[in-house]
């Protein structure tokens, strides 16, 4: 097993792709020459050249449409929008092209195209350049959304993404791309079910991508208190592995969701239903949210900080369900 | 293609969709129905100029392009009913026209949506050295949208081997051309791409099958994208229920003048037993396509889920 | 003959307005001509016809308003074959929002209001008509829009019991409002900890609940079949009073216990009776044997003597004694409240002849015993007066037929005509 961070087990999951199938390729804006906006792709021009490793102008709309004109030609495109806010200029293709296409062509055109963008705050990005759409985007049928958490999903989720006859979108957590840990050699992930991170007994912790070491911290300072979190990791946000969280609330009786994500219409409420739809008669508190603030993402650090889902919020959030409240 | 065969193509398509139009008013149709009526010799013109493995990206307005790229009259009207037996199964209906067989990648009611994937498909031909060219059909209103300008900018960036059809009828929807675009010279605005651009009378089947010709040559024979702007006119409403109140009835009779059949009958003077014939015949398909629909079977709702994702995928059948 | 007919030109578009005729009768119109001007709720539209041929008739006159497909007018066709199909029955006008939910405010349906608006349309008056209310006099106040709703007072919160615990305190019977105290949130842990003492009442209402869903499912799932068997006890009551003579009184064997032992034999030579169904059947290991007992509340239980196949006659006795005293308290074990492999009921002495019950699942078989009683025998080819009783047995098709029920009987009478065996 090696030791390598979130940032090089991404672009390991490229390279190794663009090496195996000359089908696919990666296109987006400055992930050629520049090296990448978070230098993920950086060597892959070098490696691979301009024809399969392509500099866009910034057309985010174009870009990604041609991703998908070039899918339905029989490529496997991997498309990088440099971030989840940019990814806006291009909904008009996700969510009436890709996503739709399927099904209003009958079943006649499925669109094989991998989406990969940059998500979350906590870099002192501010207000355009640290969103959570994800939840957004788990809204719309016709497109699967995945975020990797950990080292071994960075690599390993994109073989599967790329198997996929259908539009796969990756939300890449900005803030875990300078994490290191160890890589499984696991093969593709499994992007059907969510994983148990930690096993516990006393409550359920659900959550996703930048937001998974948060809630292992807080499982970790609940640990010392006796209080044995259970951690789920969601790995995919459409279509939502309901059954593994349940079964997890079904044992602890007690569930918190975190999610960066704006806490209205998010995420965490659409987890949150579905326990109260499913597992109503076996909770001996309400769920619990802690989810970020909502507000424009601000600059000032502390500012920042005090809007996204902390350690202590989760700790404080875990304390309420355990007081039933 | 020969000038009969222009000729008939274009009959057909007028005379299915004033088909469409009665259904319609009978509530047959629903939906938005946005008939070419007038426009017909543009696309007539230019499918005549493509190979059987070329690629088509239309518009919302696209019934004739359907037929003529080789759908059935059937299934284009089935689609219309939403029955089963529609191309897209009656998931789609008039705005969305598919037929994977024929690289028909249809009925984009996005206006400029359609832009970037022609751009893709043709970028995917080129990748893999394929020997094709991608036809993209749109209105002049799609010139103001954004994926317009990003559309040409990266085809001609990337010499991708399409074809831009401009079928410029003059509004959008209501707005006229010179109430919406600061510059009304359309080609120019192609040219400042670097893309060789041109006009053509978009009512001359004639013509505009030469310019498609010399332009799908062109773009194939690896000479980059390429723009055809056709002036044409739409004689009837934008969609169904429009009173037409931003144009005036002189203006319309006066294109009706240069209706593109009486234009091309004019030139081939066809006899009128053999017009007749013609027109039978197409009476003959329509009302075959018609009884086909009506007879046809709707899809079990049971079904409704289905084609969200692919059948092959994991996802398939789960709800969510 | 053809219909020009009032066209729909949207799916919001179900009504218009004839403005304007542009052809008189007897002109020639050809297919595609604008004939007329209708006003829609967007605005005046041009239309047109869809047939050429000449007018015959104009059936509505300019200013009126028609539902989407009245004939407006008849066109002769050109020739006879290219004639419509003939004049289509009139559709029902269709309702306004408003005319729909006045007819619904007075529970009318549009079938029972003759309209008298222009193409049969029902108009507000027809509706107030039908209802045999006057619109005269200006002074009726109709409802157009749903009624605003006055607020209601909250009610005072709920105890704070969690889902959870309410739905084990449903389960157990349990009052749960009894267990909330001020702010504090009532979990599970609270209701598994209080002691199954609830009031007498609710406790019974709930024991029957719970025998009421048992028996529904039993009922429901196990096809059942019944034997019956009569068995002459004489000598074996004779031989129970020699052994009880010996015995001091608090160690007196009943008949009881007799069926119990004849029924623990039987099930041991018939194991097919003996277990469980749970998609098929499981045999058990031992003979736990289930006693209805009927409790003082007026309920039934069954509580089970495990490893009933180890214990004499005598420890029967003993257990049998113990079992119904505490049955009878509610004091049962939880080990004894689990399912038996086979289940014994009598009802009182003096009850009935015979007792055809139903079987607990997931048992499979039930034995019933009837009332000791002395009644005609024939002895010997004689008419004689025995003491006798009748076991009858309950058992699953599903896991047995008629025969293995045979043989237990079997295997229990002669089990109870040798009690020195026993």
């Amino acid at each position: 097993m090696t030791t390598i961070s979130y940032r090089e087990a991404v672009r390991e999951g490229i390279r190794a792709a663009l090496a195996q199938d000359d089908r696919v390729f990666i296109m987006g804006e400055d992930i050629g020459e520049y090296g990448g906006c978070y230098a993920v792709t950086m060597g892959l021009l070098e490696e691979f050249g301009p024809e399969r490793v392509r500099d866009t102008p910034l057309s985010e709309s174009a870009f990604v449409g041609a991703g998908i004109g070039a899918a339905l030609g029989g490529m496997l495109p991997i498309v990088e929008i440099m971030t989840v806010n940019f990814s806006l200029l291009a909904l008009d293709q996700i969510v009436n092209t890709a996503a739709a296409l399927q099904h209003m062509s009958g079943g006649q055109f499925n669109v094989p195209l991998v989406i990969r963008m940059t998500t979350g705050a906590g870099r002192q990005l501010a207000a355009q350049h640290s969103h959570s759409f994800d939840g957004w985007y788990a809204h719309i049928p016709g497109i699967r959304v995945v975020a990797p958490a950990t080292v071994t999903d960075a690599r390993w989720m994109m073989p599967t993404a790329l198997a996929d006859p259908d539009p796969v979108l990756i939300f890449e957590h900005g803030g875990l791309y300078n994490a290191s840990g160890d890589l499984e050699d696991i093969g593709p992930v499994d992007l059907d079910h969510a994983a148990v991170r930690r096993e516990g007994g006393d409550v359920t912790l659900i959550t996703y991508g930048g937001t998974l070491p948060t809630a292992m911290s807080a499982a970790d300072t609940l640990a010392a208190d006796g209080i044995e979190a259970e951690v789920i990791d969601l790995r995919t946000l459409r279509p939502l592995d309901d059954a593994t969280f349940v079964d997890s609330v079904r044992r602890t009786h007690r569930a918190v969701v975190v999610d960066e994500g704006w806490r209205s219409g998010s995420i965490s409420a659409e987890v949150s239903a579905r326990i109260m739809e499913q597992a109503f008669y076996e909770l001996d508190a309400p769920v619990g949210r802690v989810a970020g603030k909502e507000v424009p993402t601000p600059y000032a650090r502390h500012m920042e900080q005090a809007a996204i889902p902390g350690v202590d919020d989760v700790v404080a959030g875990v304390r309420a369900a355990m007081r039933g409240e | 293609m020969n000038e009969r065969e222009l000729l008939r193509q274009m009959l057909r398509v007028r005379r299915f969709e004033e088909r469409c139009v009665e259904l319609y008013t009978q509530t047959k149709v629903r939906g938005f129905l946005h008939v070419y009526i007038g426009e017909e010799a543009v696309a007539t013109g230019v499918m005549a100029a493509l190979n059987d493995d070329d690629s088509v990206v239309a518009t919302y307005r696209e019934h004739g392009h359907a037929l003529l790229r080789g759908m059935s009259a059937r299934s284009v009207m089935a689609e219309m009913y939403g029955k089963l037996t529609g191309c897209s199964r009656g998931r789609g209906g008039s705005m969305h026209l598919f037929d994977k067989d024929l690289n028909f990648y249809g009925g984009n009611a996005i206006v400029g949506g359609g832009l970037p994937t022609a751009v893709g498909l043709a970028l995917a031909d080129k990748m893999q050295k394929r020997d094709r060219v991608t036809v993209c059909f749109f209105g002049e209103g799609a010139m103001a949208e954004g994926e317009f300008h990003e559309s040409m900018n990266l085809a001609e960036l990337w010499q991708l081997p399409v074809l831009f059809v401009c079928e410029n009828n003059l509004y959008a929807m209501g707005t006229a051309l010179r109430r919406s675009e600061s510059e009304t010279n359309l080609p120019m605005k192609a040219a400042s791409y670097e893309m060789p651009a041109w006009s053509v009378d978009g009512m001359d089947v004639l013509a505009v099958a030469d310019s498609a010709r010399r332009a799908v040559d062109a773009v194939r024979g690896g000479g980059g994208p390429h723009f055809l702007e056709a002036r044409t006119y739409r004689f009837r409403a934008h969609s169904m229920f429009d009173p037409e109140r931003y144009r005036d009835k002189a203006e319309v009779e006066q294109w009706r003048e240069r209706d593109p059949i009486d234009l091309l009958l004019a030139k081939l003077e066809v006899p009128d037993d053999e017009l007749a014939a013609l027109e039978e015949e197409i009476r003959v398909e329509v009302e075959d396509a018609v009884d086909f629909a009506e007879n046809s079977p709707d899809e079990d709702v049971a079904d409704l889920m289905t084609f969200v994702y692919s059948p092959s995928s994991t996802v398939a059948g789960r709800l969510s | 003959m053809g219909v020009f007919a009032m066209p729909s030109l949207g799916a919001d578009m179900d009504e218009g307005t004839l403005i304007e005729w542009l052809v008189k009768p007897g002109d020639h119109v050809r297919k595609g001509q604008v004939v007329a001007v209708i006003d829609t709720a967007k605005s005046a539209i041009d239309v047109e016809v869809f047939e050429s041929g000449t007018v015959a008739e104009l059936l509505v006159e300019p200013g009126t308003l028609v539902p989407v497909g009245t004939p407006l007018a008849r066109i002769e066709g050109e020739d006879a074959e290219s004639g419509l199909p003939p004049e289509p029955a009139r559709p029902l006008p269709p309702l306004t929002p408003p005319i729909r939910h006045l007819l619904h405010q007075y529970g009318l349906a549009p079938e029972e209001v003759h309209g008298t608006g222009d193409g049969g349309r029902i108009t507000r008056k027809d509706v107030l008509a039908a209802a045999g209310e006057s619109s005269a006099g200006g002074a009726r106040t109709v409802t157009h829009h749903a009624p605003t709703l006055q607020p209601r007072p909250v009610p005072a919160s709920r105890p704070r019991i969690t889902p959870r615990a309410r739905r084990l305190a449903r389960e157990r019977g349990v009052d749960v409002a009894t267990l909330a105290s001020g702010d504090a949130v009532v979990t599970a842990a609270v209701v598994e900890a209080i002691p199954a003492k609830p009031a007498k009442k609710d406790r019974t209402a709930a024991m029957r609940k719970v025998t009421a869903a048992l028996m529904g499912r039993a009922a429901r799932e196990i096809p059942h079949y019944y034997v019956a068997q009569t068995v002459d006890l004489t000598d074996t009551l004779d031989w129970l009073k020699q052994t009880n003579a010996a015995r001091k009184p608090r160690e007196r064997i009943l008949p009881a216990a007799l069926f119990l032992r004849a029924a623990v034999l039987a099930a041991q030579a018939v194991p097919e009776l003996n277990g469980h169904w749970d998609e098929q059947f499981q045999s058990a290991d031992g003979v736990d044997l289930g006693v209805a007992v009927a409790t003082r509340a007026g309920g039934l239980v069954t509580p089970r003597i495990v490893g009933a196949q180890d214990l004499d006659l005598s420890a029967l006795m003993s257990h049998l004694t113990d079992l119904v005293k505490r049955a009878k308290a509610g004091r049962l074990r939880g080990t004894e409240l689990q399912p038996g492999s086979i289940t014994v009921s009598s009802l009182a002495d003096g009850g009935p002849d015979a007792l055809f019950g139903v079987i607990y699942p997931p048992q499979v078989a039930l034995v019933g015993i009837g009332a000791v009683a002395q009644r005609p025998w024939v002895l010997a080819g004689e008419l004689a007066v025995r003491s006798t009783v009748t076991v009858t047995l309950a058992a699953d098709h599903r896991a047995t037929d008629g025969r293995t029920g045979a043989r237990f009987l079997a295997a229990m009478g002669e089990a109870l005509t040798q009690p020195e065996e026993l």
